[in-house]
């Protein structure tokens, strides 16, 4: 039971990081068609920008500072870059996005050396929260989930209730329509690709502290963000934020669950055994293949749902 | 295929044929042992690249997932060879990568089903989720995959239909030779099928060619499942050239590999990516040892290609086309020597600056100093770093000005030989 409810909560604070990253990405697509495969590489910037902020001004500055700081080099990759390449089409654009991962990687290995980086909990947040069946749960995971969740609640009402948000949505839809009525469209875009990093620099911040700070994050992170995506669907919200949480809780339970495929058919009197590869499959336990799982769920859904959880429409 | 392209492709043939002797080591008696191995990973560098081109230039699909039917082939291979050696199974040295290719093909058709019903963005993320699971899969399941260590095999498992032994890499060259003329013939034969002229349909305008008739998933699922199979046939050779195959032949860098190679080529034209496959091994053979930084060129060179170059070198070299033709080349040459002192200072500016940090953090932590000419440079100067930023600047200002004036020369030139409509 202890074990449950725990994992229920890791699942819940490693969901709301996955949805932080993921809806920007899905910000990102549908207003402006592209994916950005940069997204997990400013995600690793904002974390190595909130290490390096904390260690001068303290955490909760670089909270502030480090996603401000990820949405400007979002800005100036829109204004720069994206609408440079925009008239190739969308291949020039996830080309473009594409060559990024590898010179954003490769300058962060260059700034900041190989090596994790000390980037700790802060010392006001490092203590545990409650005692759950003598599980200690994290002040600081709490922390993180209050930041999501008021980062959600925020970009939620900023989209719907304002007019901003109107113009942004209406932008997603009929762009044209919009500058006709004297909008300027380019800004908007400008403005969203900002936001989606600014979303993905603040998942960093709090994300790096929660992992660890080194140069091979992005690549952990990118395609858990990209199957949250296609899982829920591109362009979706909605299918977003259910994908992340199913992510998160896979991976956290799938840690602590030590059954295999023959266990399941066990009662049944069929025992495999041998050397050979099925048997390895079949008896292979969940916690040790809980990294592939993912990318298994992504593979079923897009058997049954090619446009994925609540996908509405083909790229 | 027309009389110049043919003889341009013989020319090629015999140029491969006779490259490891022009290196021969005459006073030893053997083969430049570095030499044969960058020509026979070209080879098979040539086949990934030109089968990727097949989704990316001719069937305008993103594919990052290339290297798991590479990798598939690659692994199969290894465990023919081990099946021929070790329990006598007698298939022939030289019929082995088409049955690597049978096994990308097969991986492809199982994995094209899905991702084949989109295209595009959708097309580019699930290909990207299929690669990392078969890399993760690589490392969790040792009975095929061997795990982190690969599985390992000895090529001479004396039978050929030759006689060869294959003890020498000079012959695995041949082999991978053979099977790389063989595998561009078919490939180029490809795109004169209705196969690749609808590929290239669905690329331009897939609800135009769906609205004549032809389903352009299916066209995709065939165009996908074909590249497998190619890619399948270098895996292969890559499996009996280092005979060991890890999980690097299948994992995500390679895929990437494969798309640096055919964009920086050029998608446009067939040739394109043999020659960004050619180049991209030269670079990385000479290259990845002088510097820790390779990456970061490779990654400017193919960025400054999309948004400057999206035709590619080759889509380059075809735009001098019309005006060779029209007998004006020597118009172009005083422009283009006026851009090689701003394209110097901006290389070496680059260069200096991108290895003046990684010398200063990376190399630093490796023990490395940074030597240029025989003598030691302190990255802790502020002069070093003055020069680099200083020659960048210059570099980037002077090019902007210089690339104006061939764009105008470029204009005035091209104006009048563009097709009338």
């Amino acid at each position: 039971m202890e074990v449950f409810v725990i994992s229920l909560l890791n699942g819940l604070v490693y969901g709301m990081l996955l949805f932080m990253l993921a809806s920007g990405l899905t910000l990102i697509f549908s207003m402006m068609g592209v994916l950005n495969f940069a997204h997990a590489s400013i995600y690793m910037l904002g974390a190595y920008f909130a290490y390096q902020v904390s260690v001068f001004l303290g955490f909760f500055p670089a909270l502030i500072i480090a996603p401000i700081l990820c949405g400007l080099i979002g800005a100036a990759i829109e204004v720069w870059g994206l609408r440079r390449v925009h008239h190739n089409g969308h291949i020039a654009e996830l080309l473009f996005t594409f060559g990024l991962v590898f010179i954003i990687g490769r300058a962060v290995q260059m700034t900041w050396g190989m090596l994790p980086m000390p980037y700790r909990v802060p010392a006001i947040l490092d203590f545990p929260l409650f005692s759950l069946y003598g599980a200690n749960f994290p002040a600081y995971r709490a922390f993180m989930l209050l930041v999501s969740a008021g980062m959600l609640a925020s970009t939620w009402l900023l989209l719907t209730k304002t007019r901003v948000g109107l113009i942004i949505q209406a932008s997603l839809t009929h762009p044209g329509m919009v500058g006709a009525l004297g909008h300027n469209v380019p800004v908007v875009f400008t403005t969203v690709f900002a936001g989606g990093c600014l979303l993905a620099g603040l998942a960093g911040v709090i994300g790096g502290n929660y992992q660890t700070t080194e140069p091979g994050m992005a690549e952990a992170m990118g395609p858990i963000v990209f199957v949250v995506v296609v899982f829920g669907g591109l362009g979706s919200l909605a299918g977003c934020f259910i994908a992340s949480i199913i992510m998160g809780m896979i991976q956290t339970f799938a840690v602590v669950i030590d059954y295999s495929l023959a266990d399941i058919v066990k009662p049944l009197g069929i025992v495999f055994s041998g050397d050979n590869l099925l048997t390895e499959i079949l008896t292979v336990p969940v916690a040790r293949i809980g990294a592939l799982l993912p990318f298994v769920m992504m593979v079923a859904i897009l058997f049954f749902r090619p446009r994925g959880l609540m996908g509405t429409r083909d790229t | 295929m027309r009389m110049r392209e043919l003889i341009f492709a013989l020319v090629v043939i015999v140029l491969a044929l006779l490259l490891p002797w022009v290196f021969y080591d005459w006073a030893h008696n053997r083969h430049s042992g570095f030499m044969v191995s960058m020509l026979s990973q070209m080879g098979m560098m040539i086949i990934l690249a030109v089968s990727y081109n097949m989704l990316l230039g001719q069937a305008g699909l993103f594919s990052l997932c290339h290297a798991t039917f590479f990798g598939m082939g690659g692994y199969t291979t290894v465990h023919l060879l081990n099946a021929v050696g070790k329990e006598g199974v007698p298939i022939p040295m030289e019929v082995i990568p088409l049955l690597a290719g049978l096994a990308g093909l097969a991986t492809a058709i199982v994995f094209g089903a899905m991702a084949t019903k989109q295209r595009a963005t959708a097309f580019a993320m699930i290909t990207l989720g299929i690669g990392e699971l078969m890399a993760t899969a690589a490392l969790m399941f040792h009975h095929f995959f061997g795990g982190e260590g690969g599985v390992s095999t000895d090529r001479m498992v004396d039978r050929s239909l030759f006689g060869l032994s294959y003890a020498s890499g000079i012959q695995v060259y041949y082999l991978i030779l053979v099977w790389t003329v063989i595998a561009i013939g078919l490939m180029y034969y490809l795109t004169m099928t209705p196969l690749g002229r609808m590929a290239n349909a669905t690329r331009d305008n897939f609800e135009r060619a769906q609205f004549m008739g032809y389903d352009p998933r299916m066209v995709r699922f065939l165009q996908f499942s074909l590249a497998g199979f190619f890619a399948g046939i270098g895996g292969g050779l890559y499996a009996i050239t280092y005979e060991i195959v890890t999980f690097d032949s299948l994992a995500g860098a390679l895929s990437a590999n494969a798309l640096l190679m055919a964009y920086i080529g050029g998608t446009g034209v067939f040739g394109g990516p043999i020659l960004g496959a050619i180049l991209i091994t030269v670079l990385q053979s000479g290259v990845s040892l002088l510097s820790n930084s390779w990456l970061v060129y490779v990654g400017v060179l193919f960025i400054s290609m999309v948004m400057f170059a999206p035709a590619g070198l080759a889509g380059m070299i075809k735009a001098h086309g019309p005006v060779r033709r029209a007998g004006r080349m020597h118009a172009l040459i005083v422009p283009y020597l006026r851009l090689v002192l701003p394209g110097l200072a901006l290389v070496l500016g680059f260069v200096g600056v991108v290895e003046l940090l990684s010398f200063y953090t990376i190399g630093a932590a490796q023990g490395k100093k940074l030597v240029l000419f025989g003598s030691p440079i302190d990255v802790k100067s502020a002069i070093p770093w003055v020069i680099s930023f200083g020659s960048l600047i210059v570099g980037i200002v002077w090019m902007k000005f210089e690339s104006a004036h061939f764009h105008r020369v470029w204009e005035n030139l091209t104006v009048d030989l563009r097709p009338r409509r």
